[in-house]
């Protein structure tokens, strides 16, 4: 009996906790949050799987040949080389100009530029510099490097060539990249600069020896992301130029011709053949998103495996 | 005295550090602000671009064909409305799509999730959010129209304005997400516990507390989502159909065009769009959609930015 009672007003204060209703709702409420994780799973995994359902003929067919052969008006024998080039070179332009900039402009705007009313707007002015239109960005190619600068970045291809692609993109993507670089840079402790100046060291000594080794990590991955990003980045192609019909192979002319010529690059090569009537060019740009895919997978990939290497570090 | 001072001196001169030290400091300092001023140089030239070419292209087009009932550039027919009513429909099914499935997601992950679930759930988000938009209009196209809008809605049409609105609205579901995420996740802890602390339920305290607490922040993010949606092109031009024109209609089951849509469309036109003669190029039209377009989304992110600067003042 005295063991007995306790245990019985035990059951009774945990049912008076509980409430008198039953946590049925609470559960259909937390599972349908869940649900609505998962339907983005869903919609990514069926996604994946009907690119590679419709590329898959082409890809058994053909093989890596798909990948080497050049851009052609007959299904057979169309491939995306030229694309894959046009856009490699499109992105050295971006990570030689957006990405040092872009890391450049965020160290002077966390780590140098006192709280000033014109520091604040220059922020803001970035912040929203990257939510402007990828298509904006397009007009802003076509009417300024194509347009005014023409004499440098084409005079026999009316400037629609491979500079004014890639300074559109490098101009694109900056933003971007300040507000992650800014983000890493926020995530050094205090301690590190403090202990730095502590013993003497200059404000670029604290930055360049303790403060970017410490961000590095970060930095990266968002240089990384933010390359993938243009890599995927159809609309202001479209206006800069990049050709969407028969491109000619190339004969052998100078680096200097070569970026001021014309060119093409992989989204460029999907949104045309998207737009072919027709099974077969269906499955030939199903083949060519796989290849853009796998591209942008590996890069993330490659950003994640760099982070935890420099990580080990720290 | 006179050695006091000349000691003090020294010390004062020491502590400044050697002369190139300081100068290589003012170079860094120099190249680095160089650098940030970079992106106003940016804002001033797409401003100038967009309203110089706007400029020129109102001086030599007649004013009446902005009214004239429909959009089709190569005659000379500027219908804005017609434009403007498809970005309209575009945005509004993207944001029925995203706004449940991304406040949905960002609620579980802040105030559901444990850690370990967090880890194998965001990650789903972030890939999606890498994702080209090119490769969603292709499975708006090839999935999304034959399956749901067809299949449900009973559209005729191989290019529809929902398979567009819909695969718009998968791309701004992460963005969601993530931004809401941010402010309910910045909501302090003590607030739930006092929650807690008087018998709530875990519901209760994320949609009575949580969801309250960080309303600024999710206004913000569902603002930030129609700023997305309003500015996606690629998805819109292959789902929708970039025929070239557009008609005044809200007609969801049908191909049309939103204003970024049309952009593409004029720069990937066939040279009849680029040469239309009588002093006036159809094509230039597009730098009066690029400023509309610029102006409605520098609004919207300039109204979510004083959100989330609400958010913080409210923490």
């Amino acid at each position: 009996m005295a063991s007995l009672a306790p245990a019985a007003s035990r059951t009774s204060v945990e049912l008076a906790l509980q409430g008198n209703r039953n946590d049925v709702r609470d559960r259909v409420f937390s599972a349908a949050l869940l649900l609505t994780l998962l339907i983005s799973l869903f919609v990514l995994i069926v996604l994946l799987w009907t690119v590679v359902a419709e590329a898959w003929p082409v890809l058994t067919d053909r093989g890596f040949g798909f990948v080497t052969a050049n851009v052609s008006s007959f299904e057979s024998r169309a491939g995306v080389r030229q694309g894959l080039i046009g856009s490699v070179i499109l992105i050295m332009f971006v990570a030689v100009i957006a990405v040092p900039l872009g890391i450049a402009a965020a160290i002077y705007l966390q780590e140098y530029a006192r709280d000033t009313r014109f520091n604040r707007a220059l922020i803001s002015n970035i912040r929203n510099l990257a939510g402007v239109p990828s298509i904006v960005y397009g007009i802003l190619g076509v009417a300024v490097f194509a347009g005014t600068l023409r004499s440098i970045t084409g005079p026999d291809s009316a400037g629609l060539s491979y500079i004014s692609g890639g300074l559109t993109l490098a101009v694109l993507v900056m933003p971007f990249m300040i507000i992650i670089t800014m983000e890493a840079l926020r995530t050094v402790p205090r301690g590190i600069r403090e202990a730095a100046y502590g013993v003497g060291a200059t404000r670029w000594e604290v930055v360049r020896s303790h403060v970017l080794p410490y961000a590095a990590p970060g930095v990266f991955t968002g240089a990384i992301l933010a390359l993938a990003r243009a890599f995927g980045e159809t609309a202001p192609l479209l206006l800069v130029g990049a050709v969407t019909g028969y491109l000619s192979p190339g004969g052998s002319s100078g680096l200097l011709e070569t970026l001021q010529g014309k060119y093409t690059a992989l989204p460029t090569i999907i949104f045309n053949w998207a737009r072919q009537p027709g099974e077969e060019w269906r499955g030939l740009t199903a083949a060519a998103i796989v290849v853009l895919l796998v591209v942008i997978l590996i890069v993330n990939l490659v950003a994640i495996l760099l982070r935890n290497r420099y990580e080990r570090k720290w | 005295m006179a050695t006091v001072a000349a000691q003090d001196e020294r010390v004062r001169a020491s502590l400044r550090g050697r002369a190139g030290r300081r100068r290589k400091e003012r170079v860094v300092g120099g190249v680095l602000a160089g650098a940030s001023i970079v992106s106003i140089v940016i804002s001033v030239a797409i401003v100038l671009a967009l309203v110089f070419r706007t400029a020129n292209f109102l001086a030599h087009v007649e004013w009446s064909s902005m009214w004239s009932g429909i959009w089709r550039p190569r005659q000379l027919q500027f219908d804005l409305l017609a434009l403007f009513l498809g970005s309209l429909v575009v945005t509004g099914i993207a944001m029925i799509v995203a706004t449940p499935l991304g406040l949905g997601a960002a609620m579980y992950l802040s105030e559901y999730a444990k850690p370990r679930a967090r880890r194998i759930l965001k990650p789903v988000l972030e890939t999606l959010a890498g994702i080209p938009s090119i490769v969603i209009g292709f499975f708006a196209f090839t999935l999304i129209n034959p399956a749901i809008v067809k299949g449900i809605f009973g559209a005729t049409s191989p290019f529809t304005m929902m398979a567009a609105g819909i695969g718009v609205g998968i791309l701004t579901i992460p963005l969601i997400a993530s931004v809401a995420e941010d402010a309910m996740y910045a909501v302090p802890g003590s607030l739930r516990e006092a929650a807690y602390g008087i018998g709530a339920r875990r519901r209760t305290v994320s949609l009575r507390v949580v969801f309250p607490a960080a309303i600024s922040g999710i206004v913000a993010a569902l603002i930030l989502g129609i700023s997305r949606a309003l500015g996606e092109t690629m998805v819109v031009a292959i789902a929708a159909g970039a025929t070239g024109n557009a008609t005044r209609t809200i007609n969801p089951l049908v191909g049309n065009q939103t204003i970024t849509a049309a952009i593409a469309s004029l720069a990937i036109g066939s040279d009849q769009v680029k040469t239309t003669g009588q002093g006036l190029n159809a094509f230039e039209v597009l730098y009066l959609l690029g400023l509309i377009l610029f102006v409605f989304t520098l609004l919207l992110n300039v109204v979510s930015e004083r959100f989330v600067r609400r958010l913080r003042r409210f923490h």
